[in-house]
């Protein structure tokens, strides 16, 4: 049963790796997203919260088009990352990355920002009156209080990126060893005659990556709130 | 040196402060509400006062005309928060250390982390994080923390209201001792009488946003026309002594100023502490002969030198007392009795074991005495 083919195990590692890419590159964007969320006043602040907030509610499909229209090899955004860093999402690893990043943003975002809410303002004003400028106060104070809630996103963009089928198939097909992850390659297997057995191999290793990732935050976030409660 | 002159609007009245604040500490004092908070925000650069002017030591922190506002952080105020605002993610020794790293480098080393330490006993608590430590041990450390930035100023705002009687009076003595041994000059905010006439030396009297009365501590608490906001329950009298005799035998400890001696119970302080002795009004009792055949010990000479009714029934009597004052307060119906006038002699009796350790203070750096005190109409 336990017996995974080459093509399994190909999807397995390409999927940790375009999750793994995914949670890193959207980290910074993520952090910043939530700040001004949280913290800006401008106007049209809630034009820019549905947007975040847009992959959630689409269907993952209208995503996925969406991306290949604008990163697409012909797209404008395609075009320019390909002449000024060299980087082609259309039909590539990086691209499923760039869709599963996008999937998972509201999820990051939420995260960060809600813990942004519930930090305690006075501790920075108190920071503040100790001679800490801005970028200190959110370095040596902010930072740290938030930690918790950037873990949390970055699990919960980690698992949407191991889930992310619809929006990955439409914008990169599902190409044997460049886009094929667990979830498209449970797709085809489930469309191939006797490739069941296949199918619940890697349905089972995807249950168990999904636990180990929410354990290891659990664990993560448990430790950091004892740091904050005193011990 | 500080001046303070700042407009505002806030959600219930209008700011409107005006005072100047020498060394030693300088308590605002009002009732909740009065808008003190709002004062301290100003000098720490928390609140941003629609017109004003507020000057530390000479340079200019805010001046609203000329377009002046220098940003908290390059204030180099020590504020300390009513409720500690202690970080909790780090350890109360890199809490007290934070300010440091934002010090100027030759002003770093002025206050030493073992000094404060001691001065506040905090050395057990070092390697501890916030989130566990008493009320009273939060407040000492972020007293430390405050004075660890090299702070031009202290600020201190209620940092006593949060905790319990007990917690006051473990706290108490390390206030007295920084505002005498620091040097730091200090702004306190109070609404506590027994706070402030033990540790202001300048006070500042606020009620609805405009300051009502500034002068040394003795001469404000003891105005009768200042009652409504001082709180005539607690009116009483500050006098300075100095120890100078402990009588083993019955507990008793003989306290000496310029107007007599004055008999309290035994006090854990060597010959020769200079104390305050807080005396309220409703402690003191007149006779018009030296009494004999009774157990108050001490019966101090004095001369009346205004009567005040204060209320249906109630005088004021204000006496002097060498170049002290004391207040006494008696029924009219006593007043006529005694024949009581201005000028006429008179003995006041204290009773020993009202003067209690809570009457006592450490003396600290008194006010000039020959500032004029400064009255504004409210």
């Amino acid at each position: 049963m336990l017996d995974f083919s080459a093509a399994e195990i190909e999807a397995v590692r390409l999927s940790l790796r375009v999750a793994f890419w995914a949670m890193a590159g959207s980290l910074p964007f993520g952090l910043a997203t939530a700040i001004v969320l949280a913290r800006g006043r401008f106007y049209g602040k809630s034009l820019l919260d549905g947007v975040v907030h847009l992959p959630l509610v689409m269907p993952p499909v209208v995503t996925g088009y969406l991306l290949l229209l604008l990163f697409g090899r012909n797209g404008p955004l395609g075009r320019f990352f390909d002449e000024t860093f060299g980087i082609v999402f259309a039909f590539r690893w990086t691209g499923a990355a760039l869709a599963c990043a996008v999937m998972g943003f509201p999820l990051l975002v939420r995260a960060i920002r809600l813990s942004l809410e519930a930090v305690d303002r006075r501790l920075e004003e108190a920071a503040g009156t100790l001679g800490a400028r801005r970028i200190f106060v959110f370095v040596l104070v902010t930072l740290p209080l938030i930690a918790p809630g950037i873990v949390a996103g970055m699990v919960l963009s980690f698992a949407r990126s191991l889930g992310e089928f619809g929006a990955t198939i439409t914008f990169v097909s599902n190409i044997p060893g460049e886009t094929r992850t667990i979830a498209s390659a449970i797709y085809t297997l489930t469309q191939t005659p006797g490739g069941d057995v296949g199918a619940l191999r890697l349905t089972l290793v995807s249950i168990a990556l999904s636990f180990v990732a929410l354990l290891a935050a659990d664990l993560l976030a448990r430790r950091m709130g004892r740091r904050l409660s005193g011990d | 040196m500080l001046e303070v002159d700042i407009e505002h609007r806030l959600a219930d009245f209008a700011l409107d402060i005006h005072f100047h604040a020498g060394r030693g500490l300088t308590a605002l004092f009002g009732r909740s509400g009065a808008g003190k908070t709002s004062v301290v925000n100003a000098i720490a650069g928390l609140l941003r006062p629609r017109r004003g002017r507020i000057v530390m030591d000479g340079s200019v922190l805010l001046d609203t005309e000329r377009g002046v506002w220098v940003p908290t952080h390059l204030r180099r105020v020590g504020y300390v928060f009513q409720e500690g605002r202690l970080f909790p993610h780090l350890t109360v020794r890199q809490n007290l250390l934070f300010g440091r790293w934002f010090a100027p480098a030759r002003e770093r080393r002025v206050i030493k982390l073992d000094d404060v330490v001691d001065l506040l006993g905090i050395a057990a608590l070092l390697d501890r994080r916030p989130g566990r430590l008493s009320g009273g041990e939060k407040q000492r450390v972020a007293i430390g923390r405050a004075l660890l930035g090299s702070p031009r100023l202290l600020l201190m705002d209620e940092p006593l209201a949060s905790l319990d009687a007990r917690r006051k009076d473990e706290i108490l003595p390390y206030l007295e001792r920084l505002r005498d041994d620091a040097r730091v000059p200090t702004v306190y905010v109070s609404h506590s009488v027994a706070e402030v006439t033990r540790l202001a030396t300048t006070i500042v009297l606020m009620s609805a946003g405009r300051v009502h009365a500034v002068g040394p501590v003795h001469e404000v608490m003891g105005r009768a026309e200042l009652y409504p906001l001082t709180g005539r329950f607690e009116a009483g009298a500050i006098l300075g002594v100095r120890i100078t005799a402990h009588d083993p035998r019955w507990s008793l400890t003989q306290l000496t100023g310029d107007f007599g001696r004055l008999t309290v119970p035994r006090l854990d302080a060597p010959v020769g502490t200079a104390l305050r002795v807080r005396i309220r009004a409703r402690d003191v009792i007149l006779a018009v002969t030296r009494p004999t055949g009774i157990s108050a010990l001490n019966v101090l000479a004095a001369e009346v030198e205004r009567l005040v009714p204060i209320e249906e029934g109630t005088l004021e009597v204000q006496l002097r007392l060498g170049r002290e004052r004391l207040l006494a307060r008696v029924t009219r119906l006593s007043g006529e009795a005694l024949g009581l006038a201005t000028g006429r002699e008179v003995f006041a009796l204290i009773k020993t074991v009202a003067i209690d350790r809570r009457s006592l203070s450490r003396q600290g750096e008194t006010a000039d005495l020959d500032d004029e005190m400064e009255t504004f109409d409210g």
